[in-house]
């Protein structure tokens, strides 16, 4: 034992410049790095595929960027357009005899259908919509770019190699060859596809567009806040401000860190069965998908109301007592001002994740089909996120560019919203 | 029980080390601060500069610290001295926006240099902390971790051997033989940091380093820990930041007074605390400012 | 018509306040000094009192006013139309009769639906009306009888404030209601479900077929709903995405903690949070975009047959998703560790590595297992990046490479475009719920707990 003692008095006890230890020491170093460097791949990798997500929705969604328009004159035949009821006209006779103008050679029915085909099915619709609109222009031609079906959308823009053996590709070389024609006489145009935003949704890709979506998501946040924030900062006050330690306060506070982390789909079935299925409200509508979010949003809500009021310095509360104000006048007039800032980006850091989330909607039917957009809460609506998932799930290849372009879309409003979240945080972080 | 007052330092000047430069420190040296050590030189600081970001926290700070002796740095709180006693083994660098500039040698050895492995360093200059910290182990890991990471211990008797030897130099291991194997959170407070100190001394340091040891303690905790300081420095160089005036009196040889990021003074404990050369030293002595 | 109710609310409101306000101030003849409480307070007590029950109101009527309407259209519906018609026949001659009277026909409609459309239409003009008539009456009521009750030693402030909290109370009572509403609506459709498939079967059953047509005296629970291929599915695939998340995400939270510069921090962070607020159905779009076939293409490179929705793509994507859930978690766990502990570890001369394996994990263990614990609630929850990657076909397997169904698949898959609860088929997806539920729960609470012992740890 005392030998020991006197051991660790010596100074010569451990030599650690000798190479052994210099060894020992190496190695452990190796190790060190060993865990730096993993450490650093993961990051890497995390980094590589927030990467690899990023471009590869870009890059899907570049040929969403324009749409490729054909511009042709119509002739507004009043023999096939009655004055009166200009929704009621033949315009498909319309559109074709348009197109066959360029191809007089081809005489052939089928190979004339072929030909029209190149246009977009949608584009009798749209020629009766600028007629409805504009009745003077019955009896003349008129000069309209209109979309290409999606097949020669995507030759156009080479998405369809024609380098390709015909057998492999979704056109001919026929068809090649006739629209070639129309490029030849400098009539295609690849205008920025406002489309995509400005349009309704539509079985044909080429013309299908977000706006539905868009107002229907805008409602559904329009409802989701107006019950989620009034509710949110009422409870968050009460739990924060008023509520004794109680068992049932207790009991309150655990549900909401618990509803918090309950699965969306959860609140879809509760949605489902109990604002659809027991009180009867309408299936589809943004009513009900903003009060489901609401439920889902309320607990992010509170627990950030309550951060924002816990940081609010008791000594003004003190001092406002102190002037003889009661606890409700306090806290209006002086917490609730102070914490406001902070209530606010948590509401909205809130309302972007209920503008991504898609279960609990679809399962309240808001994936329908719907060509026209909401007019109001009670009608009918999709959503973005479920948009998103129709649009992905339709088998149309023109869909896919613009199912990565309609992500880019939703992506830009998050971080929007996610930017003015921060821009209060910090622009009105702690200023007591 | 006694404050430990020894002034026996003087005679167990350790004079066996041949690669100490011995005595008064080096005459070359312009920066040479206006000291006289008693005992062997074991740190020898001159200039240090300690910048956070580009906040600078010391200035230009000369010191000179014995073996076999108690050094007390005092002063006001953020004044630099646990930013000074991290410089000596090197932990500045373990804060990403700590920048340290000047020299340190330790037994006439630069430390600030590529050559010197600041684990090694570390090893050999122990330190103990404010608040009682042991790891989240049984108290034997506790007081093994060091000698198991650096391999000092041969086998597992040894490393017994070494546990049960750290642990009797601090003044534990009566209170703790049963119970080695529970954790070593579960002691008091004052235990606690006797562990801490058992964990540092297992690495069989030259050196301790301790900010505010006894600060979270009771005054029996405390005065525990002084007498035990009292002992641990017949073999090694100890090095303690103290807020008390009266800890630093009782316990200290030397000590040194800093002042918003300068070394004001440093002198024999006796002389700084009944004729300090320096205003602010009296001051603060008297309790006049920090 | 509603915003007729809500806005005939708003407007006695109004005039309760100011009607409150006025006769506050003449019961004083104007000085005000006699009186207990402001005058504002008087008119808040009023507009108070008449607002929020008659909302209540409007709102309890609004959501009960469908099905109503609903049952009074079928008790109007002549014998020879509903008899010998299930429930979910007059559903559908229901809805025919609603989409015509909002004017939408494909075809004309028989006289009988005609009719039935027009007393639709009948009955809702009439609920309109009677709404707004009893929204004003009881207003009204109110209006009188708080104006009773002024007088100069009223205390309209405590009155005002006794309001305040009801309705505090009440919204905090929302989160209870929200979880009671869950529990309650899982559960009796959880039982409609076992009183048609047993209980035993559902949770042992080794084969699961709901998609199967119910055909007429078809015993649907005929081996169809045993739901163990879902939960072995919902396991694997919650696996997968843990053995990615869980290794990646802890150790670059160590190398954030530990390792990197605070320049790169400020950098990796604000992109692991926008990885974090991707939406999932997004992370599903991108499994069948690239994972899946780049992991088919790998697949058939060496030889190996990866399904189009195989479970490993699912799974790799949500792990992907997860990384920055539990690196933040784990973030948050190792940063409570007190840095002095691992400076005591560096002071004893141990490398930063030794420290971080030695001290700093162990110390932040349990924290770390609480994080994983609620990204495996997380994992077994998450339902877009199944949907859309996962297969919809129950197989018993645990090969990663085959395509398998999760509990969330099936929800959806079961629900999607369905809303008749009277057969095994959509009840089980409440079954499928409650269970869901039930464990994404249980784990979310022992991590809760976990995790908070551990903070008051460290506290
Ligand atoms: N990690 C750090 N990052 C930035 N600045 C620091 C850091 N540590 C210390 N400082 C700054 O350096 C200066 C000296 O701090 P130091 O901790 O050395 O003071 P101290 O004398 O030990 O004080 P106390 O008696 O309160 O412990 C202070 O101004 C402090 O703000
Ligand atoms: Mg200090």
């Amino acid at each position: 034992m005392t030998d020991i003692l006197d051991k660790i008095d010596s100074k010569a006890l451990h030599d650690w410049n000798s190479p052994e230890n210099r060894r020992r020491v190496q190695k452990r170093y190796a190790r060190d790095r060993l865990l730096k460097i993993a450490g650093l791949t993961a990051i890497g990798l995390a980094v590589l595929l927030l990467g690899i997500l990023v471009t590869s929705l870009l890059y899907s969604a570049r040929s969403a960027v324009t749409q490729s328009m054909v511009e042709l004159e119509y002739f507004i035949d009043p023999a096939k357009v009655s004055r009166d009821a200009p929704e009621r006209g033949s315009y498909r006779s319309i559109v074709k005899k348009a197109v066959l103008t360029h191809y007089p050679e081809v005489t052939n029915r089928r190979q004339q259908r072929k030909i029209v085909k190149i246009l977009s099915g949608g584009v009798s619709y749209l020629v009766r919509d600028h007629v409805v609109a504009n009745p003077d222009v019955m009896g003349k031609t008129i000069s309209l770019k209109l979309p290409l079906s999606d097949p020669f959308d995507q030759l156009n823009k080479g998405v369809i190699r024609r380098d390709l053996p015909e057998n492999q590709r979704r056109v001919s070389d026929k068809e090649i060859a006739w629209f070639d024609v129309m490029v030849k006489k400098d009539l295609i145009h690849n205008p920025i596809n406002w489309g995509l935003i400005f349009n309704n949704d539509s079985r044909r890709p080429e013309v299908a567009g977000l706006r539905g979506a868009i107002v229907g998501s805008f409602y559904i946040l329009l409802v989701c806040f107006l019950i989620s924030f009034p509710v949110g900062i009422a409870a968050a006050v009460y739990l924060e401000e008023f509520a004794r330690k109680s068992r049932m306060n207790d009991i309150i506070e655990v549900n909401i860190n618990n509803l918090a982390a309950v699965p969306s789909v959860v609140f879809g079935l509760l949605g489902l069965a109990v604002f659809l299925g027991f009180f009867g409200l309408p299936r589809s509508a943004p009513l009900v998908g903003g009060m489901v979010l609401s439920l889902m949003t309320l607990p992010t809500i509170i627990i950030a109301a309550r951060a924002a009021l816990k940081a609010v310095p008791p000594s003004i509360r003190e001092a406002a007592l102190g002037m003889g104000a009661s606890r409700h006048q306090v806290i209006q007039h002086h917490v609730l001002p102070l914490a406001m800032p902070g209530i606010l980006t948590g509401t909205i850091i809130g309302l972007a994740q209920a503008l991504g989330e898609t279960a609990p909607l679809l399962l309240i039917g808001m994936n329908a089909f719907i060509t026209s957009d909401p007019g109001s809460i009670m009608e009918p609506a999709t959503a973005l996120p479920t948009q998103i998932y129709s649009w992905a799930d339709s088998p149309e290849r023109g869909f896919t560019s613009r199912t990565s372009a309609a992500i880019i879309v939703l992506l830009g409003f998050l971080v929007i919203m996610n930017t003015v979240a921060i821009i209060l945080r910090q622009k009105f972080e702690k200023k007591w | 029980m006694e404050p430990n007052m020894s002034t026996e330092y003087l005679d167990i000047a350790n004079l066996e080390n041949s690669n100490v430069e011995q005595g008064r420190p080096r005459s070359e040296a312009a920066e040479t601060p206006d000291i006289t050590l008693d005992t062997d030189l074991k740190f020898r600081a001159r200039n240090i500069d300690v910048f956070y970001d580009t906040n600078q926290a010391l200035f230009d700070v000369s010191l000179d610290i014995g073996d076999n002796a108690i050094t007390a740095l005092i002063g006001p709180s953020g004044c630099g001295k646990t930013t000074f006693l991290r410089c000596l083994n090197r932990m500045n660098d373990v804060i990403d926006i700590c920048r340290v500039t000047g020299s340190v040698e330790l037994d006439g050895d630069e430390i600030y240099t590529d050559k010197v492995d600041p684990v090694l360093l570390r090893a050999r200059v122990g330190m103990v902390f404010q608040k009682p910290n042991p790891f989240p182990k049984s108290i034997f890991d506790n007081v093994a971790y060091g000698p198991k990471i650096h391999g000092l211990a041969a086998d597992k008797t040894e490393l017994e051997e070494i546990v049960v030897n750290s642990l009797k130099k601090a003044g534990l291991f009566d209170e703790v033989k049963d119970r080695l194997a529970e954790p070593g959170t579960g002691l008091s407070g004052g235990q606690q940091q006797r562990l801490c100190i058992a964990r540092a001394i297992a690495t069989q340091p030259e050196a301790i380093l301790m900010d505010e040891p006894c600060s979270a303690l009771d005054p029996i905790a405390t005065a525990r820990i002084e007498e035990l300081m009292g002992e641990l420095k017949e073999s090694l160089a100890i090095v303690i930041v103290t807020h008390s005036m009266q800890q630093a009196a009782r316990v200290s040889q030397r000590t040194a007074f800093f002042h918003l990021g300068t070394l004001v003074e440093c002198g024999e404990t006796e002389q700084i605390f009944t004729n300090p050369h320096d205003d602010r030293t009296q001051s603060y002595i008297t309790g006049r400012i920090g | 018509m509603t915003t007729l109710a809500f806005a005939s609310i708003l407007i006695m409101s109004a005039m309760g306040y100011f009607i409150g306000r006025r006769r506050s101030l003449a019961i004083v003849n104007g000085e005000r000094y006699r009186l207990h409480s402001r005058p504002v307070y008087h008119g808040a007590f009023v507009a108070l009192w008449i607002g929020i029950p008659t909302t209540l109101f409007v709102l309890l009527w609004l959501l009960f006013q469908y099905s109503v309407i609903d049952s009074l259209l079928i008790g109007s519906m002549s014998a020879d139309l509903t008899e010998g018609r299930s429930g979910e026949q007059v559903q559908l001659i229901l809805n025919e009769v609603k989409s015509i009277a909002a004017g939408n026909f494909f075809n004309i409609p028989s006289p009988e639906i005609q009719d039935l459309a027009n007393t639709y239409n009948a009955l809702v003009a009439k609920f309109r009306w009677m709404l707004v008539a009893s929204a004003i009456v009881i207003a009204a009521a109110i209006l009188l009888f708080t104006l009773s009750r002024i007088s100069d030693s009223f205390r309209a402030r405590q009155g005002v404030e006794k309001v305040l909290d009801g309705v505090m109370i009440g919204c905090s009572l929302i989160a209870i209601l929200t979880t009671l509403g869950i529990v309650v609506s899982l559960v009796v459709e959880s039982l409609r479900f076992f009183s048609k498939v047993p209980f035993y079967e559902f949770l042992f059953g080794l084969n699961w077929e709901p998609q199967i047509p119910i055909r007429e005296g078809q015993v649907a629970a005929e081996g169809a709903f045993g739901a163990i291929p879902v939960f072995t599915g919902t396991l694997l695939i919650a696996g997968i995405s843990l053995l990615v998340a869980v290794p990646i995400g802890l150790l670059a939270a160590i190398y954030l903690t530990q390792y990197a510069k605070s320049r790169l921090r400020a950098f990796i962070k604000p992109l692991l949070e926008f990885l974090a607020g991707v939406p999932t159905v997004v992370y599903g779009f991108f499994a069948v975009l690239v994972v899946a076939p780049a992991m088919k293409e790998w697949g058939a490179g060496i030889g190996l047959d990866i399904a189009p929705n195989s479970a490993i793509a699912a799974g790799a994507v949500m792990g992907i998703m997860l990384i920055p859930f539990v690196s933040s978690l784990s973030d948050d766990a190792i940063s409570a560790v007190p840095q002095s502990l691992t400076d005591s570890s560096l002071g004893l001369g141990a490398t930063k590595g030794e420290t971080i394996l030695n001290i700093l994990l162990p110390a932040a263990l349990p924290g770390i297992i609480g994080g994983i614990l609620l990204a495996a609630s997380r994992a077994i929850g998450e339902t877009m990046i199944v949907v859309m990657a996962a297969g919809l076909i129950a197989t018993l397997t645990l090969n990663p490479f085959e395509a398998v169904t999760t509990v969330t698949v099936q929800i959806v898959t079961l629900l999607i475009g369905d809303t008749a609860f009277d057969n095994p088929k959509t009840l089980s997806a409440f079954a499928l719920g409650l269970l869901l539920f039930i464990v994404t729960l249980f784990l979310n609470v022992i991590a809760l707990r976990i995790v908070q012992k551990y903070r008051e740890k460290y506290d």
